[in-house]
């Protein structure tokens, strides 16, 4: 809203809108912080903004004790297999949804996303056994199929509202010209709807990333990714605040980043279309 | 314009994730439903057999049942009006006229960003905890006693988080719809001499319905199965004074052994997201243009 405002109001809105964003930031950014200290510092009373011996040993000492690379690993084998496999499957029944509707679409896909709300924890124990059953425990292969699964209603919807705006007559033209339903996806709708596909790969990547229930139940250690990693670091009771807030930065550190970078694009594809 | 031979093949199209959203929900499902009738602990192996609704009676009837209930409810509940209230006035806010806005915009978003664990123990340790937390030296800078939030306030500490976790969510969604309103419209009636409250009343509220809708039904997806924040800081305790209908049947589960009343809370637990889900969606189809 570019409406006029004294140069005075202005000054206390932007104070008050830094103050709460920074309370907002402020709990990763005492992580941060506390990641560079030295165990005694971190824990010092009273606590130290800036008076703390600033160490990175902390990072080394995580990095050499715990395989990082190996979780950081399984991690993006994980979010982007299961991410692109969603969008193998999601992409044509989006595309069919928004430009062929039928009178049950919406019905649909409400149905789509009520599946959604299934508490994981109901369906555990089966879902153990099943994966015992098919091989598929501690596999990349299977946590890449289970969190396809769980986000597929998220990939269909968010790719159904960036199409549904891709204007009909484009395709109608393209009909008139004889394209194939296929050939109209391929050389018609793909480069429209890309930068939609696109921020829907985005979100999911981050959902899959930052999911932290079936990663932990379905992995031990071969496939496990981040998010069971920082589960596993055992409650620390106070002795190891920096380690602990080294590992959590370097668990968190890749999605903060790429999230930083597409916060536009995520949060237009998060509103679902209901809001423009 | 759609053909014949284009209906047919935008079904082939719609067929697979139909068909694999299918398996996905009815087979552990049915599972799950089998399992609820059985008598099936991992600690006596050998016992087994139908048992009619054993397992629920004993579910339904267990004290922490009712708690646990209410503990999801209020969890759902608390997080949903915390994160629409506080994201509405942090989004009117953002909105003015401020520097910065888009490194604002960065620091507000932070947190969705932050995996459960993580978030949770960061709220445990450098927060919360009663000796090295930062609540604790405060309380201690004042001359106060540290307050023991994870053990007299378990709950309230559970909503304190998700709704951090959360927040961001609600704020930018809320952000974006305020943005969209045309600021003719307040402006005129700010000259009409509206206040400051009713300009919120008559125009920004009816304007954000749909923001408002989207953020509460994606949230309350999301809110129904919390479990890593619990799972990391209380462990449903203390007692059960923060276990939640997902958490206790996790506990069923993997404390006790019992996979038998484990999936007859797991049925439980679905019966009541449905019930929650047939309001919320006959509230959204309104205003979700599918």
């Amino acid at each position: 809203m570019a409406r006029a405002v004294t140069p005075r109001r202005k000054l206390i809105t932007t104070l008050a809108a830094w103050t709460v964003a920074l309370i907002i930031f402020f709990p990763v950014l005492w992580m941060i912080l506390t990641s560079f200290k030295t165990e005694a510092s971190a824990v010092a009373n009273p606590p130290e903004f800036f008076s703390a011996d600033w160490t990175l040993a902390n990072y080394a000492e995580v990095w050499a004790r715990s395989d990082y690379p190996r979780f950081f690993w399984n991690s993006v084998v994980i979010s982007v297999g299961s991410t692109l496999l969603g969008l193998l499957v999601a992409v044509p029944s989006a595309w069919a949804m928004a430009f062929v509707p039928g009178r049950k679409t919406k019905d649909l896909l409400m149905w789509m996303l009520s599946t959604k709300m299934m508490p994981a924890v109901a369906v555990m124990i089966p879902l153990y056994l099943l994966f015992q059953r098919l091989g598929l425990i501690d596999t990349k292969f299977g946590l890449v199929i289970a969190l396809m699964l769980m986000n597929l209603p998220i990939i269909i919807w968010m790719l159904y509202t960036y199409f549904k705006e891709i204007p009909g007559e484009i395709l109608e033209a393209s009909r008139m010209d004889g394209a194939s339903l296929w050939g109209e996806i391929v050389h018609v709708l793909t480069p429209m709807a890309l930068p939609g596909i696109a921020s829907t790969m985005l979100l999911n990547i981050i959902l899959a990333w930052n999911e932290a229930f079936w990663t932990i139940v379905l992995t031990t250690t071969k496939a496990a990714p981040l998010s069971a990693f920082i589960a596993s670091f055992s409650a620390p009771q106070g002795l190891f605040y920096a380690k602990l807030s080294a590992a959590s930065a370097m668990a968190i550190m890749p999605i903060l980043i790429l999230g930083w970078f597409s916060q536009k694009q995520l949060v237009r594809g998060l509103t679902f279309g209901a809001v423009k | 314009m759609s053909t014949q031979s284009s209906r047919f093949a935008a079904r082939m199209m719609v067929a697979p994730s139909v068909a694999l959203l299918l398996i996905w929900m009815i087979v552990p499902l049915a599972m799950t439903l089998y399992y609820s009738f059985r008598l099936y602990r991992l600690l006596s192996p050998d016992r087994t057999g139908w048992v009619g609704f054993t397992n629920y009676r004993w579910f339904l009837n267990s004290p922490d049942f009712w708690l646990a209930m209410f503990n999801t409810l209020a969890l759902v509940g608390g997080v949903l009006i915390i994160t629409v209230v506080l994201g509405m006035l942090i989004a009117l806010l953002i909105d003015q006229p401020v520097k910065g806005q888009g490194l604002l915009r960065i620091l507000v978003i932070a947190p969705f960003f932050v995996m459960p664990p993580v978030a949770a123990s960061i709220w445990e340790n450098l927060f919360m905890h009663p000796q090295n937390g930062l609540f604790a030296a405060v309380s201690r800078s004042f001359g106060a006693q540290p307050i023991l939030f994870l053990e007299n306030y378990p709950m309230l500490s559970v909503i304190g988080i998700v709704s951090w976790e959360w927040l961001p969510f609600a704020t930018l969604i809320l952000l974006t719809a305020l943005q969209s309103l045309s600021s003719e419209q307040l402006e005129a009636a700010e000259m009409d001499g509206a206040s400051a409250f009713s300009r919120f009343r008559y125009i920004i509220l009816p304007h954000a319905t749909r923001a408002i809708t989207v953020v509460i039904l994606i949230q309350t997806i999301f809110l129904l199965g919390i479990f890593g924040e619990i799972f990391t800081t209380t462990q449903g305790g203390p007692g059960s004074a923060s276990t939640t209908l997902p958490y206790m049947i996790f506990k069923q589960a993997i404390a006790a052994k019992d996979i038998g009343r484990a999936a007859a809370g797991g049925i439980i637990a679905v019966i009541l997201a449905n019930i929650v889900a047939y309001f919320l969606m006959r509230g959204i189809g309104r205003h979700l243009d599918a």
